[in-house]
Formats: C-alpha cells, structure tokens, sequence
C-alpha cells in the first residue's frame, strides 16, 4: 500500500505541479455546482483570498484524489451525504469546531445528523439536497403515466427513454418500483432489483450522464429522465418550461450533499468560514440556483432570499410532502457496494 | 568509447530516458498493479492473477473486450474501403495544382475539437437532427429512427475522423509510385484490374497496413467517441477502465484492463509487422 501511495502520490504530484497552492488561498475538492462563479466570488471578495476549486464525480473518485494528495493539499470537501461516514473511516475528515455551524433553521429531514456525525462527532453538514425521480417533457408524454413507476418503463415509451449514469439513485428506484426501502437493500434483493433494471434498460435510448441526459431532454432525443429531477431541468425552466419532473406515487430517492473541513487542511479557519458562507442564507440561496444544477437548499431561511420565481421552480411549497415521499439515497457497504456496481455495469452492458 | 560513439550516445540518451520514464516505468508500474487487489479500501500486494481471472468470470468485462473488437474492427475495414479511393483520387485524378487544397479539405476534420466534433455527429444523428429530417423528408422514413446514442453513431463519429488518417498515409505512398509501373503492367499486357491488384495493390499495401494499424491503435483506445455517441448503451474497455478508475479507485482492475487492451495492440502489431511501414509516415 505504501509503495502504492507514493506512486499515486508522485502521479498526482505531477498532476499538481502547475498549480500553485499559497497561503490565502482556499482549496475545495466540490460538486460542480460550487463552480459558479456568482456563489465564489462573494466569499473571496469577503476574505480576500483565492478559492481553488476542483471538480469530481463519485465519492471513490474523492476518496482516490485525497490519498494520492499530500497532507494540507485540500481543505475543503463536498461529499455525498450518505458516504460522510466513508470519507471518515478514511481519514479524510476533520471534526467541525463545535458550534461552528447551525442546523437550527435548516428544513428537519435534512439535517441528517446520523449520516454527518460518527460516534457523537460532528464532521459535515448538509447543504443541499434534491431528488433523483422522473424528468419528462409534458408536451410529448402523458403527465398521468409520470405518476407510477409502472407507467414510466412501460413499453409506451419504448425507446424514449434515458437512464442518468449513476447506479446508486437509479437502482434505489428499481427498489422503490419493486417495494424495497432503499435503506434495506440487502443482496437477497438484487435478484428482484436486476428485473427492473432489465425492464428499464430495455427501453432506454441511453445511459446518460448531468450533461448528455439534459442535452438528450432538451433536444427531443429522449422524453424522459429516470433518475432525473430539478436538477436535471430546472436550468432549463425560463426556455423550455415543458420540461419538468414529478415524484410517482410510489416514492423517489432523495439526494443530499454534505461539506466538511478536510483533515490537515492548511487553512482550516478559512475551511469554516466557507462552511459557514455555504451554509448561510445567501450562500444557500446561490448553490441552490448554481448554473450547473439547482437544487433544494438545506437551509430553510434561503427561502427568504430567493426569488418567487426561483422559489416556484424548486417547488417550495410541496417540499413537505416530496419530504415525507422520498427515500435516501441506498448506503451499501463495501461488498454489496461491489455487487451493486457489478449488477449495473452487467446492466448496461445488456 | 570512441568520440563517435560519444556523440552518438548523446543524441540517443535523451529520447531513451524519455521513454524509460515515460513509457517503461509507467508500464513497468501498471503491470506490478495488475497483480495487486484492493480488499475494501485497501491495496493488497499480494501478486496474484486475479484481476485478470476476473476478465472471464464477469461478463460485463469480457463482453467490453468484444465490443471494443467489434467496433475496432469495423471502423477500420470501412475507413480503409473509403479512403482507399479517395487517395487514389488525390493522387492521380486531381491536378497538382488543386491536390494541395484536396489534401488540405482532406485534413479538416482535424482542426476542430475532437469532442466538439463527436457532440455535433450527437446533434447531427439525433431524432430532430439533420440525417432524420433529410430521410423523411424525401419520404424514406415516416418517423425518425434512432441514430444518435448507438453503436452506429460511434463507427460514424470514427470513421469521419479515421478516414482522413487513411488518406493521408495511403495518399503518401500512392504518390511515391512511379507511373512506370503502371505503364510496364499496361505494356506486358496486363488491364486496369489487373494492374491495380497484381502492381499496384501490393505496392501499396504497407500504407494501407500502416494507416489501418494507426487507426486500430487510435479506436480502440479512445474514450471520447464512444462516451458522447455510445450513449452508454454498450461499454468499451476505456470506457469500463474510467469507472474502475473513478467510481471504485480499483487501479490494479483497470490495469490488468490496460495490460489487455496493449496486448490486443501487440498482437494487432505483430499480424501486420510484415507490412508495416511506420517510416513512412
């Protein structure tokens, strides 16, 4: 492992050589959403200092990129709200100052202590959260079929159809679909799950990732999303108000993503005050409306900064009952993790 | 040493370590990687042929390896079938004066971005895209078919790209002929046919096999193409490489993957050293 580590090191090294990390400077390992230059630079004027950012996909991703790093590289990290625990057992976090930041006006059902805190230790907070559902195009598919996950994947919309690329969301649908709680998936359920997923994958036109499954929705290629949401449409509201997104009765997944101060972090004052700006009324109101995607904020008081209209697009209002609708992402552990991605990767393969 | 022998050290040492560093340590490295495993999170040195065990047992692995083949093989026969005449028609049917702007029209496709160029083949093949609306407009099809997100719009993301290479390696040997060949084929007798299969043919295969290589190398590497007009709807071994990589940090799988992938290469090598000609590139 040692000899693994600095290999890896010296690669990501040589990776970083062209980046000059200095005192001042804030370095953030993030989503694309904290890419916006309207949500950074507000902080950086405040604090005169630069905030580096780099983007991932996939919290293994991270977890690879910090272990390649050398201690103090990162210090700030964004990370899915289920796998806080995962960045944890790690070592990649570092406890939150106690008291640094509030979760008193953030909407209940997402404060998510258990998932941020690993024996009574608090190491993230949530900051904002979504849904990974149904994405369509009212004006070619009957809104009413968008209301069942039997309706959805049904061979009505053969062919019309893309899967967002990502196993974990998409299979707790296929759970949902087959009356499964995301939470108790076990690999006794795999069996019942792969059916679903075969269903699907047999009807879909393709396996999109943020970008392809919003360009296949926006151009005609595909009149639905699953798996989508309004993340996945909402940036595209003000051109083509016929895209949107519905939670079937049968329920959805809930995504949510969580920030922390990396372990080591060179500037781990600086870490919290970004922590406390992203979680703050303004800060959540603008990751809320990133133009990379937008989503819920985590904290309730954003409300009052955010516009009606933008208000009206994330659907304020119904919040409590896409709440009480909605299931967590599923948090399989190493092993299952494993088949999970085994069964999916068999998937698309088919 | 003699002096010369100095010198020639001299000029040779710097292109070798560039390639010890970059080519033999890095493959050195890969291949120590594919006979380790990860358990957890955890990278295990414990040298084993596991990884590559996993190449047979999963389906989805072996069936990526096929895919890859597949698609590989097929941009590469009909680049070699679409480029071969157009070479021919650079070379020997297009007046000096205008082969400089045929070559260069012929090397166009290179100037733009390879991934802006696969989004618009997306935007050019998909449902309200320009091929659906052309086909049912002149009444061919009633309603727009699939195109974009298949297999079909990979090879054609390809082969728009790989033609252009073959054109290029194959006009480079076709113009090195000297029509005297032709002309002592047509003199003993022999057709056009004839001359082109039993003459020509032969004498052109290394540009062929050379362009065909070059191309084989490229397809069955690249990532890009088959990410943005695949869709997703098969995968190929770059493509199952970038999830081991990025949604398991698994480097000792998607290195016994890369140690497949260099020995197809290999092997694709060794079949066609015969004629293989990369000096004349």
């Amino acid at each position: 492992m040692q000899i693994g580590r600095k290999i890896l090191g010296a690669s990501a090294l040589a990776l970083m050589a062209g980046t000059a990390w200095a005192e001042g400077e804030l370095n953030a390992l993030v989503w694309c959403d904290h890419t916006d230059p309207e949500l950074i630079a507000p902080f950086e004027a405040k604090h005169n200092v630069k905030v580096n950012l780099r983007e991932y996909e996939g919290t293994g991703a991270a977890l690879a990129l910090l272990e390649q790093s050398r201690p103090g590289d990162w210090d700030v990290l964004v990370v899915d709200g289920i796998d806080v625990f995962r960045a944890v057992e790690a070592g990649v976090l570092a406890p939150l100052p106690e008291g640094a930041v509030s979760t008193a006006d953030y909407f209940p059902e997402v404060v998510m202590a258990e998932n941020n805190t690993v024996d009574g230790v608090t190491y993230a907070v949530t900051e904002k959260f979504g849904y990974n559902t149904i994405s369509y195009n009212s004006a070619k598919v009957d809104p009413a079929d968008m209301e069942s996950l039997s309706t959805v994947w049904s061979e009505k919309y053969d062919g019309r159809i893309s899967i967002y690329d990502y196993y974990l969301p998409v299979m707790g649908l296929a759970a949902i679909a087959e009356g499964i709680a995301t939470d108790a998936i076990g690999a006794g359920d795999l069996a019942k799950i792969d059916g679903v997923l075969s269903t699907m994958r047999s009807r879909a036109a393709s396996v999109a990732g943020v970008v392809a499954a919003q360009t296949a929705l926006a151009t005609g290629e595909v009149d639905i999303v699953v798996g989508g949401g309004e993340w996945l449409t909402a940036v595209l509201a003000s051109e083509q108000p016929e895209l949107t997104w519905t939670i079937p009765k049968e329920g959805a997944v809930r995504w949510a993503q969580s920030i922390g101060v990396v372990e080591g972090a060179s500037n781990p004052d600086l870490a919290v005050e970004f922590i406390k700006y992203i979680t703050s009324p303004e800060g959540q109101a603008r990751l809320a409306t990133s133009s990379c995607f937008w989503g819920m904020p985590a904290n309730a008081k954003a409300g009052d900064v955010l516009t009606d209209v933008q208000k009206d697009i994330l659907r304020w209002d119904q919040q409590p009952d896409y709440l009480a609708l909605t299931q967590l992402y599923p948090a399989p552990d190493a092993d299952l993790d494993i088949e999970m991605q085994d069964l999916w990767l068999e998937t698309l393969q088919q | 040493m003699s002096k010369d022998q100095v010198r020639g050290w001299g000029f040779v040492t710097p292109a070798l370590l560039w390639t010890i560093a970059f080519f033999i340590v890095p493959f050195v490295v890969m291949g120590a990687m594919s006979l380790a495993s990860l358990e957890g999170r955890t990278l295990v040195w414990d040298l084993s042929l596991a990884n590559y065990a996993k190449l047979l047992e999963k389906k989805y692995l072996w069936r990526a390896i096929l895919v890859s083949l597949e698609i590989t093989l097929t941009v590469t026969v009909i680049s070699v079938v679409l480029a071969y005449p157009l070479a021919w028609i650079i070379a020997f049917r297009v007046s000096p004066r205008w082969q400089r702007l045929a070559l260069l029209l012929a090397i166009l496709p290179f100037w733009t971005s390879y991934v802006v160029r696969s989004y618009a083949w997306l935007l050019v093949l998909a449902r309200e895209g320009v091929v659906n609306e052309t086909l049912m407009w002149i009444g061919a099809i009633a309603e727009p078919i699939t195109l974009a997100n298949t297999r079909f719009a990979t090879v054609t993301g390809f082969v728009h790209f790989f033609v252009m290479l073959l054109t290029l390696t194959i006009y480079a040997n076709l113009i090195q002929l000297s029509p005297n060949y032709r002309r002592a084929a047509m003199d003993l007798g022999a057709n056009a046919f004839q001359t082109f299969r039993h003459v020509i043919l032969p004498l052109t295969l290394p540009g062929i096999v050379t362009g065909a290589f070059l191309t084989f190398v490229l397809c069955i590497g690249d990532y890009v193409t088959p990410q943005i007009l695949g869709g997703n709807t098969e995968l190929t071994v770059p493509q199952v490489i970038m999830v081991q990589l990025g949604r398991r940090a698994d480097f000792p799988l998607a290195s016994a993957l890369a140690i497949v992938l260099m020995s197809i290469v290999a092997l694709a090598y060794l079949l066609s050293a015969r004629w293989l000609r990369l000096d004349r590139l």
